[in-house]
């Protein structure tokens, strides 16, 4: 029962692409690729937010999408930011030879997964996809980490037009892999799932729900009886699979199962 | 107790890990007893903004604002939990005697196998302890909820009060088949750095260990005060734990802040601590232990 919620000061915000930023911290938070922190503005809002720098200066990559990542997107340096925190069950690295397919903000927790893995001697190819060039994430960063890059737009300005799927499903055609990393829309992970069951091959994939409580006992994440929170947030083939509601219904704030 | 049937001591407290049939399905395979369902109310609710935990090394902070799907939605969660076989207890809410008959009466038309009353919830603006903080009210919502349902019902009362034993006094007087106590207690934790209360809703309500000895004591004065069956609950994560409560008076009791610290094994560890202690004591049976603290005197 150890209070988890720290105040960081921020020790850079950085814009990635004109709705991505960065925020690094002068903290250190250990955790593995695919865990998650709820985030704090005072006064504002608490979400849950993939962690996208692990260790020291650890960091966040996020999308302004409501209030809360809206006023996070104001904080200079120096402010002070809650996290509780990190949470939930990361990737766990298997195989000699992985792909790693993240479409859109996907990229966050996929970076240090990358990172990870490469360091490792783990060969990476990494699909990226995103709706334009412009909106591409970490690149370089991913291919500094020595991850061959695979880049897909759904505009065709760069790389091959598309979506993320088409392009990992050639891949996977091509080439043989030990096992896939999947993060991003859930479409693209129902995808997924679907082509890694048809090829026997190993899948993990990061998935998304509403959190309120962020350590397994509201029930507000909750995904056919398991919870993203404590479960998940990533989860292998075998539990993919059997998600009655992957793909198709999530939980809004009040509980009700509503359509994705 | 009261007509039903558990096959051991223990449930799911309300308001943890019970907002969907299948989560509370596999608390049940986990080793509850039963389950106590999140509090349902007539109509659908968000609850309150985030934060709306704060993790103590005493226990838990939450204001969670009793989000749920309502009543109608939440039916066909019952009765899909009901289609398992798993023992469900409804809980509920409403802002008037009459919106909490109309509710309980829907929650035991779904097919819960008892309804209880939230009338102690600290941190809902006009639901739970605004509803359940004086004698009166207990006995008049409870009389006016018994009249609507065959099922027993509960009363869980608050300890955000003087006398905790008036309060279930008045639930016995309205009807209630058990009283349930003790739900959490107002609190407030605040971030120094942020100069502000952490919970979006400011003050929330306090749960697990750091409340026990509260419970405890309020069950032992209940169990004085009544002839119908306590439910213990607060702060409960061990077979000891819930034995301080049966021997305080408690016929069963529920976990709720145990399930964050200790998953839903916790259920199963308990009942295996109190079949131990009972083989190492020679009790034969959990009610032979229940007040058992009453017949002795330190």
């Amino acid at each position: 029962m150890t209070p988890s919620l720290r105040m960081l000061r921020v020790a850079e915000h950085r814009n990635e692409t004109p709705w991505t930023k960065t925020i690094r911290f002068k903290d250190t938070v250990d955790a593995r690729p695919g865990q998650f922190v709820m985030v704090w503005v005072p006064g504002v809002d608490e979400f849950p937010m993939s962690i996208s720098y692990m260790g020291d200066r650890f960091g966040i990559t996020y999308q302004i999408v409501g209030d809360g990542t809206k006023a996070l997107s104001k904080a200079a340096e120096g402010d002070i930011v809650g996290i509780r925190g990190p949470f939930g069950r990361g990737f766990s690295i298997t195989g000699k030879r992985i792909l790693v397919v993240a479409g859109g903000a996907g990229i966050a927790p996929t970076a240090p997964l990358v990172e990870a893995a490469t360091k490792k001697g783990v060969a990476v190819r990494l699909v990226l996809g995103a709706k334009s060039s412009a909106e591409l994430v970490f690149e370089n960063r991913c291919a500094a980490a020595g991850a061959e890059i695979h880049v897909s737009t759904d505009d065709g300005s760069k790389g091959q037009k598309g979506f993320a799927t088409g392009l990992a499903s050639s891949l996977i055609e091509k080439e043989r892999y030990d096992s896939v990393y999947a993060c991003g829309p859930e479409r693209m992970i129902v995808a997924m799932t679907d082509i890694c069951r048809k090829k026997g091959l190993p899948m993990q994939a990061s998935v998304e729900r509403i959190m309120k409580c962020g350590i397994g006992v509201c029930d507000s994440c909750a995904l056919d009886g398991k919870h993203v929170c404590t479960d998940g947030p990533v989860f292998d083939l075998e539990e993919l699979e059997k998600f009655s509601e992957l793909g198709k219904t999530r939980l809004d704030r009040t509980g009700r199962k509503t359509g994705i | 107790m009261c007509g039903l049937r558990l096959r051991n001591p223990t449930m799911l407290a309300s308001g943890v890990l019970d907002e969907t049939a299948a989560t509370m399905v596999e608390v049940a395979r986990a080793g509850a007893g039963a389950v106590v369902t999140k509090s349902v109310g007539r109509s659908p609710r968000e609850g309150h903004a985030n934060p709306c935990v704060v993790e103590l090394d005493v226990g838990l902070l939450n204001a969670m604002g009793l989000p749920n799907p309502g009543i109608e939605y939440f039916s066909e969660e019952v009765k899909a939990v009901k289609r398992e076989g798993v023992t469900v207890i409804g809980s509920v809410i409403g802002g008037s005697e009459d919106e909490l008959a109309e509710v309980a009466a829907l929650m035991a038309d779904a097919g819960a196998d008892a309804v209880e009353l939230n009338l102690s919830c600290p941190h809902a603006k006009g639901l739970g302890t605004e509803i359940g903080s004086t004698p009166e009210n207990v006995e008049r919502v409870c009389r006016a909820s018994k009249e609507r349902i065959k099922v027993p019902l509960f009363a869980k009362l608050t300890p955000n009060t003087s006398s905790i034993s008036n309060l279930a006094k008045a639930a016995e007087m309205g009807g209630a088949d058990a009283v349930v106590a003790i739900n959490t207690l107002k609190g407030m934790a605040i971030s120094p750095e942020a100069r502000m209360p952490i919970l979006a809703n400011r003050f929330g309500g306090l749960s697990g260990p750091a409340i026990r000895p509260i419970g405890v004591r309020c069950v032992y004065e209940i169990h004085d005060a009544v002839e119908i069956p306590v439910i213990g609950v607060g702060g409960i994560s061990t077979g000891r734990d819930a034995l301080e409560y049966i021997m305080a008076g408690a016929t069963a009791v529920q976990v709720g802040t145990a399930v964050w610290t200790r998953g839903p094994g916790v259920f199963k560890s308990i009942c295996d601590d109190i079949s131990r202690f009972m083989d190492e004591y020679g009790y034969s049976k959990v009610d032979d232990m229940v007040g058992a603290a009453h017949d002795t005197k330190p």
